[in-house]
């Protein structure tokens, strides 16, 4: 099982549809009209999305490893390639990566059980923490 | 010099904050101790041989006198009384406790330092030209462009979990001094053709046990363009760079497996949708960090005595370079005495450097990427007591440039990953050869020593480069010649097997006394020569004296 991890605290997972595999994309068959949502490795091209882009609901990425960051480009990209919706990192992130992940465009974070035990839901509160990237451009 | 505004203070302090809070996470087990490592080595914090090493970033290796004394108030509060200065323009104190950590950083953060970065998977601390704003081959002060990288790479969110670290070099002068070929990217200052400065960009440079001379991707990129490049070369990186082998993960090997040209197309394509939503960088901002870098006033013209003291004319022969401004000179410290460790000063020194500075010297001091310090403003008239104080203090050492100007990685003595020792290999060379007149005769001669392949002495580059590996449990050192790492950088040559620990500084002397005999007159250098006659000659002065002496 696993906790979902928001600016709010923690919750159960709400969503209740179907995440599809990113392959079925590309293969043709039809998609949901309702309740998009998609499962992305993070060895994929972002862009490879952008035909569903505006239909997808929920995009769940990837994080085998806490020290594999490729989650963070995929989830900026998306975001600068224009989607709006709902984005998930799932994987065994820790809490000092909450606020890298907030930053770079996603929404919440899906974790194991285990880590919300060890690491419990104070320790994911952000901390106050300036964004020089932010104020490059601000 | 920079100063940091109300934003850099916050940012600073609630740094050593979230470390603290790290720590204690640690301490309670919330974080397992594979969690922690990167966030305390993002925070400059390394487990060596003995101890902790705390590695705290000179930001373009730029220092005034107050950020100097504190460091050797840490150097004699937390550590014990001296400091090493790093081939990447850091210092590193090499015996802190874990505990006193938090603490250490709040003493920098008082002097607007820190440790951000020094170390972990992400963008290091950008390192620049040591002679910037005071060298007369300039385009431009590479400081504020640093400044501004120093700012962008800082917590960046995208880019703090890359495959392996990532550098960045760069310099304002046609004459690299700052090794950017060596960098995983190399800012270079050039001119387009209607004369506005711009970069050209190199990516894929790197040591270590792979050693390659970075490639030029782009060969002109206008100022305003640097973020977005920078921006898509680090996303094409962390998406594509290798995960699977921790000694195939820097880009040097992602843009050698993909070919420059197609990770020039992947980085342009990247670069032209980057820079069609970057707004511009805030231009209040980038005026702030130009007027920091602003020349000091210079004095004016005055007539300078002439120099009567033997030491004081060799000191300036070899220490002082040419400023832009005639009167005007840049003052080298060399941190390499005879017998010393490179890159060492103790606390007491420290204070030397940053009263001369204070006092004579604009207030401004570097660290340069060769472990010496510089006084970049000297007013030519103060070299005679600039020289009286350094020498009292130990610091007159007039060798840069010279054969014991040696560059050393920590080695064994202090390193954990170390196969051999450096130190005492570049003690012992610097002590037979420590006839300064000798020495100058023999010319500039760059040698460098690692103690272990990851190459952290950059002895790749070395116009002698020294590699100490374990062979069976027994020191065994490899010899590259011809290295170089400026504008003409290139990858030593093998000479061959290697030597044991004690016949590697006889092998240095048989080398040099080939050079001697083979340069056509006192001015052509030992890399003038190498580069005209080629290895063998070298090669068989090398290993010929070897055999004679087994038979």
């Amino acid at each position: 099982m696993s906790v979902i991890v928001t600016e709010a605290g923690f919750a159960a997972d709400s969503w209740t549809h179907e995440f599809l595999p990113f392959d079925v994309f590309w293969s043709g068959q039809d998609l949901p009209e309702e309740g998009l949502a998609v499962e992305f490795p993070n060895d994929r091209e972002p862009a490879d999305l952008l035909p569903w882009l505006d239909r997808v609901e929920l995009i769940r990425v990837a994080f085998p490893a806490y020290t594999d960051g490729r989650g963070f480009s995929i989830g900026r990209r998306l975001r600068e390639l224009g989607y709006t919706g709902r984005l998930r990192a799932v994987g065994p992130l820790i809490a000092d990566q909450f606020r890298m992940a907030r930053r770079v465009g996603f929404d919440e974070l899906e974790i194991p059980d285990t880590m919300a035990a060890r690491q419990p839901e104070a320790q994911w509160k952000l901390r106050e923490q300036g964004s020089y990237l932010r104020r490059l451009t601000a | 010099m920079y100063q940091y505004n109300d934003f850099d203070q916050a940012f600073v302090r609630e740094r050593v904050a979230e470390f603290r809070d790290q720590v204690e996470r640690r301490i309670a087990g919330s974080l397992t101790e594979a969690e922690f490592l990167p966030l305390r080595l993002r925070n400059g914090l390394y487990l060596q041989l003995h101890a902790y090493m705390f590695r705290i970033a000179i930001p373009y290796g730029t220092l005034n006198s107050r950020k100097m004394r504190q460091l050797a108030m840490i150097a004699d509060r937390w550590d014990k009384g001296y400091g090493h200065f790093t081939t990447r323009q850091n210092i590193q104190f090499n015996w802190p406790k874990l505990r006193d950590v938090p603490d250490i950083l709040d003493a920098l953060a008082d002097v607007e330092m820190h440790a951000n970065q020094t170390s972990g998977n992400c963008i290091r601390n950008v390192t620049a030209d040591h002679f910037a704003g005071a060298a007369a081959d300039e385009i431009e002060d590479p400081r504020a462009t640093a400044e501004l990288l120093r700012q962008w790479s800082t917590d960046h969110p995208e880019f703090l979990y890359l495959p392996r670290k990532f550098k960045i070099g760069i310099t304002g002068a046609p004459n690299d001094r700052a090794a950017t070929k060596t960098h995983d990217i190399g800012l270079r200052m050039v001119r387009s053709s209607d004369g506005l400065p711009g970069y050209e960009v190199s990516v894929g440079g790197g040591l270590g046990r792979t050693p390659i001379i970075g490639k030029v991707v782009r060969e002109y990129l206008p100022k305003a363009d640097l973020i977005p490049y920078l921006e898509a070369i680090l996303q094409v990186y962390n998406l594509a760079g290798r995960r699977d082998n921790k000694f195939k993960a820097r880009l040097k090997i992602l843009v050698n497996e993909t070919g420059l040209d197609e990770i020039r197309q992947q980085i342009e394509a990247r670069f032209a949708e980057k820079r069609a939503e970057w707004p511009p960088i805030n231009p209040g901002l980038l005026a702030e960090i130009e007027a920091a870098f602003t020349p000091p006033v210079f004095e004016p013209a005055a007539p300078v005595a002439p120099v009567l003291s033997a030491g004081l004319r060799s000191f300036i022969d070899t220490n002082v370079a040419e400023h832009k401004q005639p009167h005007y000179a840049i003052v080298t410290v060399s941190l390499k005495p005879i017998g010393g460790t490179p890159g060492d000063a103790t606390s007491h020194q420290m204070r030397v450097l940053a009263d001369i500075a204070e006092e004579l010297g604009h207030d401004d001091l570097r660290i340069s990427h060769e472990q010496n310090v510089v006084f970049p403003h000297v007013p030519r008239r103060h070299l005679p007591e600039i020289y009286d104080r350094l020498k009292a203090a130990g610091l007159a050492t007039a060798n840069i440039g010279l054969v014991s100007d040696i560059i050393a990685c920590p080695g064994m003595d202090y390193c954990s990953l170390a196969t051999a020792r450096s130190i005492p290999v570049a003690q012992e060379i610097a002590e037979t050869f420590a006839d300064i007149d000798r020495q100058r005769d023999i010319g500039p001669l760059k040698i460098k020593i690692s103690g272990c392949i990851n190459a952290c002495g950059h002895h790749h580059v070395g116009h002698i480069g020294i590699l100490g590996l374990d062979r069976a449990g027994v020191e065994n050192y490899q010899i590259t010649l011809g290295g170089d790492a400026t504008e003409t950088a290139v990858v030593g040559d093998k000479t061959g097997p290697g030597f044991a620990y004690d016949e590697v500084v006889p092998a240095v002397e048989r080398l040099i006394g080939a050079y001697l005999d083979m340069r056509t007159e006192p001015g052509e250098t030992f890399l003038e020569t190498f580069r005209r006659v080629g290895m063998g000659p070298f090669k068989a002065a090398l290993y010929e004296e070897v055999r004679s002496d087994a038979a």
